[in-house]
């Protein structure tokens, strides 16, 4: 099982709770992409997302910097929000950024964006949602899948492309493409469909309920025909380790309170809650907030459902002071990612 | 008596009314956007139990019908298919998610009222709005439970106790606001919108009742 992390950037708080600026998010994010390779852990993902408090909006350039400044890491966007960017660019940067790691450690999972913003910035209308996405997926995976630089496209969204060079290739031949949901059925029979892995963000409720989901998405990939080993599934979930369970609590709270705070501003919801934290960041909440024995075992116990192959986890938001980002990186590389090897190991 | 629910929308909420209808016991027909085949293998793995339909056979075979489609596509649904029928409406106007929409902006009623002006002849009854889909699972507990959720419900008052049954069954306690026009008091930004409250709390927030 391969253990990660992923981020939006943070920008951190003054101990006031002011913002300090979103260009120290993004250093303290490389800073932790680094750190992560260094104490081993496999995966470290980028997550496009265009607010002040999350500043992480080019995963391609994080990438590339990343891949300068890394030797084993598995880069990848977390996601790259394809609707709303150009196909070729977006495989060019992670394209780029995979020539500069050596090869074979950049990935891209192509995503819709469960938020609006990227609409508006780049100049996409949201009536448009379904279909830019599909479109764009589909031009995407045409270029990857090409035998060679010359690329030949058409459909609704973007000017046709007819015989034109899209470079650099990847090292490999192919970047690993990977599908982003949140948990609607219809994706996972997409994802199943095209023969895409299929990474599942599980953000609240009991993660171990999106079983039926993975089922769905292996049977639609065995039904279109597609075997072999991009049939995979991998998880995000939110997730800090700390030496006690108590502290990796007490660390992730205050994030998570501020995050709400916002998010509950955006979309309508009332205050956090402190019992709804404590349900969820217990077995079989979705917050895998803990100690390494604690979150290992949920790891594991969540494999039993959905067979995942990678799982990687998102604690820094809300201003989540860097010191504990770079202890949980340090902890699910070296003391969760061998537990859940053990536990798998033993069933 | 509700023996049949249809539910028109296969996505994340339709989905997890659809396993807690059919956990209460009702048939449970359901439809995508297409044809039946579309959704088939979906609904055998993810809904086990249900029916696969168009949304077309769907409003035709329930008894009550729930609409659970985003709420920038509730146009794609055919007013007329659901005419005389109860119908739930569980969609919110959440610019983040849907962006702007301007019948909704532009008009200061809910969202609901603006949802039954074009389904003229159905029954409409605001609810299961103002809870996750994933609480809907999650939450449920029989009733008399100290820690059973309540769910706020609001439409003419005959269909509303129709309603209220339904949601009984499904593992909430019923809290009944008042007309179409009472629903406002549960949509985002208000206090009860996802947040948990038990069926007094709710009360308390709706105005019905004095907090203690």
């Amino acid at each position: 099982m391969e253990i990660g992390a992923y981020s939006f950037g943070d920008t951190p708080l003054d101990p006031d709770g002011s913002p300090r600026s979103t260009a120290e998010g993004i250093r303290n994010l490389f800073d932790a992409i680094v750190a992560a390779d260094k104490v081993g852990l496999d995966y470290f993902g980028i997550g496009e997302h265009h607010t002040v408090s999350m500043p992480a909006s080019s995963p391609g350039a994080m990438i590339a910097a990343a891949a300068a400044a890394t030797d084993r890491i598995i880069l990848g966007s977390a996601a790259s929000i394809i609707s709303t960017d150009d196909p070729v660019r977006v495989f060019q940067q992670l394209a780029t950024a995979d020539a500069i790691s050596g090869g074979g450690r950049v990935e891209i999972t192509a995503g819709r964006g469960s938020s609006v913003e990227t609409f508006p910035l780049f100049g996409y209308d949201l009536a448009d949602y379904d279909r830019l996405y599909a479109e764009k997926l589909d031009l995407l995976m045409t270029i990857n899948d090409s035998p060679t630089e010359s690329i030949s496209w058409s459909g609704t969204v973007r000017p046709a492309l007819t015989d034109l060079a899209v470079v650099p290739r990847p090292v490999r031949g192919r970047l690993p493409i990977w599908l982003a949901t949140g948990g609607n059925a219809a994706s996972s029979a997409r994802a199943g469909k095209l023969g895409l892995p299929v990474s599942y963000g599980i953000i609240g409720g009991e993660p171990h309920r999106f079983a039926p989901l993975a089922e769905l998405y292996r049977r639609s990939a065995t039904q279109a025909g597609h075997t072999g080993e991009d049939i995979k599934v991998s998880v995000a979930t939110f997730g800090l380790v700390a030496p006690t369970k108590n502290e990796a609590l007490e660390r992730f709270y205050p994030g998570w309170h501020n995050l709400n705070v916002e998010m509950g501003r955006l979309r309508g919801w009332g205050a956090p809650d402190r019992r709804q934290f404590d349900t969820q960041a217990a077995a079989p909440g979705a917050y895998y907030v803990g100690d390494p024995d604690d979150v290992a075992e949920r790891i594991a116990h969540l494999h039993g459902y959905l067979g995942h192959m990678r799982h990687f986890f998102q604690a820094d938001f809300g201003g989540l002071p860097q010191e504990h980002l770079l202890e949980s990186i340090s902890l699910l590389a070296t003391e969760v990612k061998p537990r859940v090897a053990r536990l798998l190991a033993a069933k | 008596m509700v023996t049949t629910i249809g539910i028109l929308g296969a996505g994340r909420v339709g989905s997890a009314v659809a396993r807690t209808a059919l956990k209460a016991g009702y048939a449970v027909h359901i439809s995508g956007s297409g044809p039946a085949a579309d959704i088939q293998l979906i609904v055998d793995i993810v809904i086990p139990g249900a029916v696969a339909m168009t949304a077309a056979e769907v409003a035709a075979s329930a008894d009550l019908v729930i609409l659970a489609v985003p709420m920038h596509k509730f146009r794609t649904v055919d007013p007329g298919t659901l005419a005389g029928k109860i119908v739930i409406d569980t969609m919110n106007y959440w610019q983040p998610i849907d962006g702007t929409l301007d019948e909704f902006t532009t008009d200061a009623r809910s969202s609901s009222e603006v949802v039954a002006d074009y389904f003229a002849s159905a029954h409409l009854v605001k609810t299961l709005n103002h809870i996750g889909y994933h609480d809907l699972e999650t939450d449920a507990r029989p009733a008399g439970d100290p820690q059973r959720h309540g769910l706020a419900l609001a439409g003419e008052a005959e269909t509303a106790a129709v309603v209220a049954e339904v949601l009984n069954r499904f593992g909430f306690d019923p809290v009944y606001a008042g007309p179409l026009v009472a629903g406002a008091a549960f949509e985002p930004g208000s206090p009860i919108f996802g947040g948990r409250h038990t069926a007094d709390e709710l009360a308390i927030e709706l105005g019905l009742a004095e907090a203690a």
